[in-house]
């Protein structure tokens, strides 16, 4: 297998030049291009309306493709949609549900429109894997949101997709269902599921993500290893606790630009890891010059989410 | 053909019915019986025959029809209107459904419906009145025609309506007095000539003509127009359709 071909075996979805303009003229994504590895957690972040929705929406069916092209692990959307479908599910943003139907029917019904033959086996272990094979005779309507939240995963899992978009899939839910819905997302990407998650809480990407995609109004700004672009993109501080307060940082230190913090108590000094050299030896040995001590120091890395507010700012 | 699919769609809304029993069989249940008191014996009592036939037997085509029209375009346009109003169409659309498969599964489920009610209300109208059916196989075939067809109307209906009140305006504006002026209490034949031309620019007489030819031998238009009228309306309903799948109108943007 040659080079080209391996690589993109190892893509189960390729969007090429995807265009997004709805009608009334609003254009939701512009020329994207991106790559989902087989087996990775993805997480894509973006503020409201930035066009995340949009470009599930589209890889799923739900809504139409504008210009470009989308491959699910090698089938076209368009000229191959019912193969491309087949392999792919979807939890929504929303809590989209019948009331009236109990938890067994609708995750079977799920399961037969993807055309595939009942097996009762595999949804009673689906709802158990889930914790909701005890609610499986309650109705929609009597489940909490998190339990709702659940059933939505349950159906998108029913027929077994080999691509999961989860939209936003902590979105209202506790501390403690969060926390089992990442433990859930590792066992299914263990299964051979791959995942690509939208999300506003960037800890939940921070967390889970192998890779990371930030997109803003409809434009992949970047698509990076999340370790790499933390590591890329991620400045560091380094902050003096300071013996005697200052009311000025001392002319002397200006080339370092420092900041006072704490009522004059800390002095920051941002540094930049990827840097040749990260002037701390140089910060040091000036500030023992000028005679500026300090009982104690420490040093921080910026977030996920700083590196993506970073972003959006310099996009804006 | 995905066959899963059809039948998922299919077995869900049937399974509707049987939660709305009430509603979906013995409403329409009652509804006729009421029918039979006030036309059949309170009016029937002084009308005694039309064109040979007891006038209690002969409302009874028409009845049906009444019935069927309704039952098929409201189980359809709710069918398809429900998901779309609570928002679980996404899961049909992102499913590997052509728009055949979605029609066969809402449509046949509507018109099945639709034909238990009918049957119904004809084994209803054995308690009140004794009839027979001369032609059962023509009597079937308009029956699967008529609950076909305005099951794709009532599915094209519940696309087109972006709120309750429009799903009920053409039941209740347009069909509803279609019916009632379409002969289902009377023959064509007993209005002035001016009138007996301007009804036949309302298809559903033809409907009711076909239907009670099955049953009585007796037509106000042939049942050859009939059928060929049925067939026309079931292809109209047909083109729509197909058009609606394939600019997504209402469905996709």
């Amino acid at each position: 297998m040659n080079a080209v071909a391996q690589m993109a075996s190892d893509d189960i979805l390729v969007v090429r030049g995807l265009d997004k303009v709805y009608p009334g003229g609003f254009q939701a994504l512009k020329d994207i291009d991106l790559a989902i590895r087989r087996g990775e957690i993805f997480a894509l972040l973006g503020p409201n309306g930035a066009g995340k929705t949009t470009l599930i929406s589209i890889i799923c069916g739900i809504v139409n493709l504008g210009a470009g092209s989308i491959e699910v692990d090698g089938h076209d959307i368009v000229r191959d949609w019912r193969a491309s479908r087949s392999l792919v599910g979807l939890v929504p943003q929303e809590l989209k549900t019948d009331a009236f139907e109990t938890v067994w029917n609708t995750v079977r019904f799920s399961r037969g429109l993807f055309g595939k033959a009942p097996d009762d086996a595999y949804i009673e272990r689906l709802l158990k894997e889930l914790s909701l094979w005890d609610k499986r005779d309650n109705k929609m309507l009597m489940l909490s949101g998190g339990m709702k939240r659940r059933v939505m995963i349950a159906k998108a899992l029913s027929h077994e997709p080999r691509l999961l978009f989860l939209d936003e899939p902590t979105a209202g839910v506790d501390v403690e269902l969060r926390r089992d819905m990442w433990a859930m997302v590792r066992r299914l990407r263990e299964s051979g599921v791959t995942i690509v998650l939208t999300t506003h809480y960037i800890e939940e990407a921070e967390e889970m993500a192998d890779r990371v995609g930030v997109i803003n109004k409809g434009e992949l700004i970047v698509v990076e290893e999340k370790a790499a672009l933390m590591h890329k993109l991620g400045r560091k501080q380094l902050r003096l606790q300071l013996h005697d307060p200052l009311d000025v940082v001392p002319d002397a230190l200006a080339p370092h630009r420092l900041e006072l913090a704490a009522g004059g108590n800390e002095l920051v000094y941002n540094y930049d890891t990827q840097g040749e050299r990260t002037g701390i030896t140089a910060l040091l040995a000036d500030l023992a010059a000028a005679g500026v001590r300090f009982r104690d120091l420490s040093t921080r890395q910026d977030t996920l989410e700083q590196i993506f507010l970073q972003l959006l700012k310099e996009g804006a | 053909m995905n066959w899963y699919g059809i039948r998922a769609i299919y077995r869900f809304e049937m399974a509707r019915t049987g939660r709305t029993l009430m509603q979906s069989i013995a409403s329409p249940v009652v509804s006729t019986s009421l029918y039979f008191v006030v036309f059949g014996s309170a009016i029937g009592s002084r009308i005694t025959s039309v064109e040979g036939v007891s006038y209690a037997a002969f409302i009874i085509p028409g009845l049906v029809m009444l019935s069927l029209l309704m039952q098929s375009v409201s189980n359809a346009s709710f069918g398809i209107y429900f998901p779309k109003f609570v928002g679980t169409i996404y899961e049909v659309h992102s499913a590997p459904l052509s728009f055949l498969e979605i029609v066969l599964g809402y449509v046949g489920a509507a018109a099945t419906k639709a034909v238990i009610v009918g049957l119904i209300i004809l084994a209803t109208a054995r308690v009140f009145v004794d009839y027979s059916i001369a032609h059962p196989l023509v009597m079937i075939a308009f029956l699967l025609l008529t609950t076909i067809t305005f099951s794709l109307l009532g599915f094209i209906i519940g696309i087109w309506a972006d709120n309750f009140e429009k799903l009920q305006v053409v039941p209740l504006m347009v069909i509803t007095p279609l019916t009632f002026l379409g002969g289902s209490f009377y023959s064509i034949h007993m209005l002035p000539p001016f009138w007996q031309k301007v009804t036949l620019f309302n298809p559903v007489v033809y409907l009711i003509s076909g239907f009670r030819w099955s049953f009585f031998d007796l037509a106000d238009v042939s049942v050859g127009i009939s059928l060929a009228a049925t067939l026309a309306f079931l292809a109209l309903c047909l083109a729509a359709v197909w058009w609606i799948f394939r600019t997504g109108y209402k469905l996709k943007v």
